[in-house]
């Protein structure tokens, strides 16, 4: 059976996420062509929006800002009710009162990245040459460019240097571009669950996501939103291919095994007979209600764009030579979409710099979406490089609270 | 054995103890490498940079004379390649301290000879199927090791079991009788 929604139709792109393209329930800056984005792909973006949230109050000195990064499909909406899902913020687990990004010591900031479609600018945006989406006309977008509208983004705040930059998957890209680009604003970095760069297996899964988006025909060579129709069933097919490499094969055989769905014996029958079909086909449908298609494609490209020692005469050392910050590199044993192998060569080229580094690779059978998890030992190595780090910058202890 | 503001690498560094005294008392900066999971964690609550890893994988990925002094303590004989491992933390470190268990302490020597199976000491506690240690060496050994790698012995001591140095200090009562060996060594080169 193809892969429909149990109830109703598609609804139509405004009803659904898309109106934050528009209309961002969140903070927004807006920048001109005083200030306009220079894109690597050739180009800039002279009229520009970028959408985010803050957490925390920033002190006197300027000296406890962290910036938050956020993975592929993520978005500012870190440490509070999703707009459209309803559902907690993506990374409650790290982000709140008492968390180790505790907001009640530091001035959280997480904005939506750039080619996003949560309120920054990106391919559902309106191109104002045009007056019409920009769909595949914006440039393609680099995790350079993302951290470039970040540095406006934090200059824009008044903000000088970061307590903190940290994040996990494609964030953890950002933290690594930050270090790279501008060394003498980061105090701290945390880069997790991360690479130094797309390998061919990580370039080929998104291409297969790619090509689900394009091959469905409400896509309309990436036309859809004048069309008034979404590429939902390419979107999810994509999604539920993704999913797959976010989680470990232990994970998904403790979780489903070879369970069957509301059944004892199978119907022999294409409908979702087993769990894990079932399972993946909600996190299909469910995800187009708050993404957009072609900010699908922008994203994956981004990431498979990205090797960061390419930059640097193909030397990973070379892209941390300025690297002042100290370091705290996390991995997840089980993670095999950026691997542990992944981390330690970011590890080593930091040493190779003499860098402050500091790194875990944490043992846990929840592969790659771990990082987003309750998962105990990667809380607390988070909160004592936190609060190790927060001493050495000068910042008060954290309020004593009640254990809960 | 380590100067004050000198540059130390201690290589199975543990809970971060040896590590946070030397920052402390000697201001060095002091990193680390760590097996355990948990050992990590205390070092990194703790402001230390160590990475997770061991001898084995993680010396050679740091470039020549990163450090004053590496430091690796009761590891050796548990490394894959000791010789290896040796050779790299003389290269990246200008100076290596390095402690092990004398396997020809005369206790050991007499549980093989008299006994007629492999050793369980205080020290080594586990038995042949259980322990991690591989490679195991006497004093003599080592000394003969870091002449084959053409490094040099810049200091030595041999320990007793209580921890103190042994009073007299000729090479055959060392091997005989002390317990543990730790050597400060320096390149030739």
């Amino acid at each position: 059976m193809p892969l429909t929604r149990a109830h109703g139709g598609v609804s139509s792109p405004k009803k659904n996420g898309l109106r934050e393209v528009d209309a961002p329930q969140s903070l927004v800056a807006h920048f001109s062509a005083d200030r306009a984005l220079q894109m690597d792909a050739g180009g800039r973006l002279d009229q520009w929006t970028i959408a985010y949230q803050t957490y925390g109050a920033l002190n006197a000195d300027k000296s406890n800002a962290v910036l938050v990064c956020h993975a592929l499909t993520a978005d500012q909406h870190v440490a509070n009710e999703h707009p459209i899902t309803g559902k907690p913020g993506w990374w409650t687990t790290m982000v709140g009162p008492g968390r180790p990004i505790d907001t009640d010591r530091y001035f959280v900031i997480c904005s939506n990245v750039v080619g996003g479609c949560m309120g920054t600018t990106g391919p559902a945006s309106l191109n104002p040459a045009t007056g019409r989406p920009y769909g595949l006309d914006l440039p393609i977008v680099t995790i350079r460019d993302m951290v470039r509208a970040q540095a406006m983004l934090i200059d824009h705040l008044g903000v000088d240097d970061l307590f903190c930059v940290i994040g996990g998957s494609m964030g953890g890209m950002q933290v690594l571009q930050w270090v790279a680009s501008y060394p003498e604003r980061i105090f701290a970095a945390m880069p997790i669950a991360t690479a130094p760069k797309h390998s061919s297996q990580n370039i080929a899964f998104h291409e297969v996501g790619r090509q689900a988006v394009m091959a469905d025909p409400d896509w309309r060579e990436g036309r859809y939103l004048e069309e008034g129709v979404v590429p939902t069933k390419g979107l999810a097919v994509a999604r539920m291919a993704a999913h797959i490499t976010y989680l470990s094969d232990d994970a998904l055989q403790s979780k489903f095994g070879r369970k069957l769905q509301d059944r004892t014996k199978p119907a022999f029958s294409f409908d979702a007979e087993f769990e894990i079909e079932s399972y993946l086909r909600h996190q299909g449908l469910s995800f187009v209600d708050r993404f957009d298609a072609n900010s699908y494609l922008y994203m994956t490209r981004a990431c498979d764009y990205f090797d960061l020692a390419a930059d640097y005469d193909g030397s990973l050392a070379r892209a941390f030579k300025g690297a002042k910050a100290r370091f705290c590199v996390v991995s997840f044993n089980s993670d095999w979409l950026y691997p542990t192998s992944a981390s330690r060569a970011i590890v080593h080229a930091l040493n190779a710099g003499g860098a402050s580094v500091s790194f875990v690779d944490i043992e846990t059978d929840r592969g790659h979406d771990a990082f987003l998890l309750n998962v105990p030992e990667f809380i607390a190595t988070s909160r004592g490089f936190l609060d190790s780090a927060a001493r050495a910058r000068g910042l008060p202890p954290a309020k004593l609270r009640a254990k809960p | 054995m380590v100067e004050a503001n000198s540059r130390v690498l201690d290589v199975g560094c543990g809970d971060g103890a040896l590590l946070r005294l030397l920052a402390e008392e000697k201001g060095v900066d002091a990193r680390g490498i760590e097996l355990s999971q948990r050992g990590v964690n205390d070092c990194v609550a703790q402001g230390l940079s160590v990475i997770q890893g061991d001898a084995d994988t993680d010396l050679g990925a740091y470039p020549d004379d990163s450090f004053d002094y590496v430091i690796l303590s009761q590891t050796l004989q548990a490394t894959r390649h000791p010789r290896a491992v040796l050779e790299d933390m003389l290269r990246i470190g200008r100076r290596a301290i390095v402690s092990f268990p004398n396997f020809g302490h005369w206790r050991i020597r007499a549980q093989i000879a008299f006994g007629g199976h492999m050793p369980v000491t205080q020290n080594l506690s586990l038995p042949w199927y259980e322990t991690p240690n591989i490679h195991f060496c006497t004093i003599q050994d080592f000394t003969e090791l870091v002449r084959t790698i053409g490094a040099r012995i810049e200091r030595g001591v041999a320990l007793d079991r209580f921890g103190k140095p042994l009073a007299y200090s000729a090479p055959w009562i060392w091997n005989l009788f002390g317990e543990q060996g730790v050597f400060l060594l320096t390149r030739k080169f």
